[in-house]
Formats: C-alpha cells, sequence, structure tokens
C-alpha cells in the first residue's frame, strides 16, 4: 500500500512538471490527458473511487475535446488569414 | 511519507502558478491553471484520508469497518465539474482574444489600441 | 517587463508562498491520521439514517445538497457565458455542414461503441447512490457518448441524435427539478432539501427517500450542460469549415 502511494505520488508530481514545462500546447494536451490518468490512479489509492471516476470522464474525455477544438479554430483562422 | 500528500498538493500549486506566469500560450494557461486546481483536490484527500480505511461505500462491506472522510469527497467531487467549466470559459476567452488580437501570446496582449 | 525579468520575480514570490504553505501544512495531522469527527459521525449515522449505501452520494445530494444546488447554478451559469462568448459573430448556419468520417472500420466501431457507452453512463447515475457513481459521473460519461456520435460518425448525425432545443429543455429541467425537490421539500415541512420521501431499504434501488430524485435531476442537468459546452465548441470548427 505504501509502495503504491509513492510511486502514484512520484508520477502526479512528474507529469505535472511536464505540462507545465512544455510549450507545445498539443502535446500539452496529450500530456494533460496523461497527468489525468495518474491523479485517477492517485484517487484510487487515497480510497476515493467517486472522485477517480470523475476524474476520469473529465481529463480524458471532455479535456481533450475542448483543448484540441479551441486549437483547430485558431488555426484555421490563422491560415485563412494568411 | 507522513507529509508526503500535503507537500504534492503544494507542488502542484506552485507549478501551476510558475506555468502560468511562465506561458507563452493562452490556452497552455489555461492547462497550468487546472493543474494548480488540482493541487487542492490533492490537499483535500489526503486530510481525509485514515490509515488502512476503505472507501466510504457500504454495499460490499460490513457497516462497522473503518472508513475515510466522506464529506472532503463530495466537495472534491464536484469541484472537478466545476474545475472543467472554469477551463472551458478560459479556452473560449482564448478564442476570441485571438479572433480580436490575432495573437495567443499573453505578452503580446497587453497593449489595447485605441 | 521582459518576459525573464517576469519569471525571475514570480520565483522570488512563489518561494515565499512555498514557505508560507510549508508552515502551515506542517500544522496539519500527520497523513492518514484523521482528527476529525464530522466524517466518523456521517459513515456510523448515514446507512442508518438515509439507508443509502454510497455515504458520499448521501453528503453530495442530501446532507450538503445546497453546495451542489449552487455547483448545478455554477454550471448552468457557465454554459449561458459560454454561448454568449462564443456566438457573438458567428452568423454562418452550419446546417450544410456534413463532416463525415470517411473510414468505414471507424463507423462500425462507432455503432457499436455508442449504445455500449450511453447505457455504462445510465448504469453509472442510476446506481450512483449504491455503489461508487452519481449523477456527475454519469452525466459527463453520457455527454462523451453523444460526442462519440460526431467523433465516429458525422456532425449531422449528432446534431440530429442531440437537437439544440431538446438539449436546452433538458438542462433547465435537471437544473429547475432540483430547485423543485428543495422547494417542495420547503413547503411540506419547513427545511429546504430535507428528506422526505420513504427510505426503503438499504443496497436496494428503491433507497435513500430524495436521494435518487436528486441524482436523476443532477444526471441530467450535468450531461445537457456538457452537450451544450461541446456543440458550443464543435460548432466554432464547422463554422471555419462553411467559410471555407
Amino acid at each position: 500500500m505504501i509502495g503504491a502511494q509513492i510511486s502514484a505520488l512520484a508520477l502526479v508530481a512528474a507529469f505535472a512538471l511536464a505540462v507545465v514545462l512544455v510549450h507545445d500546447v498539443l502535446r500539452s494536451a496529450v500530456l494533460y490527458g496523461i497527468y489525468g490518468l495518474m491523479l485517477v490512479v492517485l484517487f484510487v489509492v487515497f480510497q476515493a473511487p467517486d472522485v477517480a471516476l470523475s476524474q476520469l470522464v473529465v481529463s480524458t474525455v471532455a479535456f481533450p475535446v475542448i483543448i484540441v477544438t479551441a486549437l483547430a479554430k485558431v488555426a484555421r483562422r490563422e491560415r485563412r488569414r494568411r | 511519507m507522513t507529509y508526503a500528500p500535503y507537500a504534492l498538493a503544494v507542488w502542484l500549486l506552485v507549478a501551476g502558478l510558475f506555468g502560468i506566469v511562465a506561458s507563452k500560450n493562452l490556452i497552455h494557461l489555461a492547462l497550468c491553471v487546472t493543474v494548480a486546481q488540482s493541487g487542492t483536490y490533492v490537499l483535500l484527500l489526503a486530510i481525509g484520508y485514515r490509515k488502512h480505511a476503505t472507501a466510504p461505500i457500504f454495499s460490499d462491506v460490513p457497516r462497522s469497518r473503518r472508513a475515510v472522510d466522506p464529506v472532503v469527497q463530495a466537495l472534491t467531487l464536484t469541484d472537478i465539474v466545476v474545475g472543467l467549466t472554469v477551463a472551458a470559459l478560459l479556452l473560449a476567452q482564448a478564442v476570441k482574444a485571438h479572433e480580436h488580437t490575432g495573437t495567443l501570446d499573453p505578452a503580446e496582449l497587453r497593449e489595447m489600441q485605441g | 517587463m521582459t518576459r525573464s525579468a517576469r519569471i525571475i520575480l514570480c520565483a522570488a514570490g512563489l518561494a515565499g508562498l512555498v514557505a508560507l504553505l510549508a508552515w502551515g501544512v506542517a500544522g496539519l495531522e500527520p497523513f492518514g491520521h484523521y482528527p476529525g469527527p464530522y466524517g466518523t459521525v456521517l459513515n456510523s449515522v448515514e446507512p442508518h439514517e438515509r439507508h443509502a449505501a454510497n455515504v458520499v452520494s448521501a453528503v453530495v445530494f442530501d446532507y450538503r445538497g445546497v453546495d451542489t444546488l449552487g455547483e448545478e447554478l455554477i454550471l448552468f451559469g457557465a454554459v449561458m457565458g459560454l454561448a454568449f462568448l462564443l456566438r457573438e459573430n458567428r452568423e454562418e448556419n452550419t446546417r450544410g455542414v456534413r463532416d463525415r468520417v470517411p473510414s468505414e472500420a471507424l463507423r462500425a466501431v462507432g455503432l457499436v461503441a455508442v449504445p455500449v457507452v450511453v447505457l455504462l453512463a445510465l448504469d453509472l447515475v442510476a446506481h450512483g447512490y449504491l455503489t461508487p457513481g452519481g449523477g456527475f459521473q454519469g452525466g459527463v460519461a453520457a455527454a462523451a457518448g453523444l460526442l462519440l456520435v460526431y467523433l465516429a460518425g458525422d456532425w449531422r448525425a449528432m446534431r440530429h441524435a442531440g437537437p439544440l432545443p431538446v438539449v436546452d429543455a433538458a438542462e433547465a429541467a435537471g437544473a429547475s427539478g432540483f430547485l423543485i425537490v428543495g422547494f417542495a421539500t420547503l413547503i411540506a415541512s419547513g427545511a429546504f432539501l430535507e428528506n422526505l420521501l420513504p427510505l426503503g431499504t438499504f443496497g436496494k434501488l428503491t433507497s435513500g427517500g430524495t436521494i435518487p430524485v436528486a441524482n436523476w435531476c443532477a444526471g441530467l442537468e450535468v450531461s445537457a450542460a456538457f452537450v451544450l459546452i461541446f456543440l458550443e465548441f464543435l460548432e466554432e470548427i464547422m463554422a471555419e469549415r462553411e467559410a471555407k
């Protein structure tokens, strides 16, 4: 149990740093999806299955969709402007 | 191990704040805001955790079994959905800012053209 | 101020913040030693008082129901704000856009996956007060199922599966349903969101009193709100497509 908690904490910290430091937005969005999955593992290890379910659907489905559509809109407008 | 989850919560908040200040793109900034918010989720759940206790759901375990705190889980649950809503609004504003000024860089958005 | 100057100033400020937070966190109980009485009391009292197996759902929809009402209204208002922001300059009508997925294999997978996801989402909502799940989780999953219609099919199919007036009405019904439950119990017994319905047997679907009603209202509202959020963002893309 202790090993699972420590590894979950370490993974969350590492992926949070990756999301913050990577400046390419598309890669950052994908890294954010994986960061959300690490958070789900952490929440399950903390005995919170309801919270883990909520975080799972939000960060793997809803978040990447809105980020990618916002990016696509911006990219299309840039292309149209040229 | 006794204070590691709290340290993680502080780490997430600080990393998110640093990302907001150092970001070169409004959409990346919205992601960093969400990372900072997730620090609060970790803090809430870490406060409610009890050693060798199970989840507060008694459909398959006897009711006398020790369970973790359900109130902080309830708070975090709705917090996650609201966090997504905040991010959606931030992204919509980023799209609108790009429409009006042509750039997504926060540093170039400062000047108001009259 | 240049970017590097900004970052240095931020680092100095964050160092102070870290020191303050570390001092604050050091005053908490060590991880694993939960001190407070609130959680212990709720865990021991709730199965007898409300007959709901999932204590977290009982807390969300009954003991702290006003917080959930506030959160639902936040969601409602935020979707309104999103529509206001994004629809401002969008005159193009996206009715003509098809955006069909060309791969037949993907369409076949979508044909199987969409009903499975929607059923799973409904199951999450229905058993929310017995096992992990609930209105919020199942609502987002149902919205994801509808999104899958677009991702593995075409845009017109998603518009037909979730027509805008119906989704708007569903969101309003969910938010007002929660309010109606609260006001009905206020009129009946003098306390807002008091649990007045028969409590049923522990572990069955008919347990919990007003908790299942609030659960379904929240699920309806959250799924409709997220479908609206997805539709707003996707309409932006489709408008670009139409303009091209």
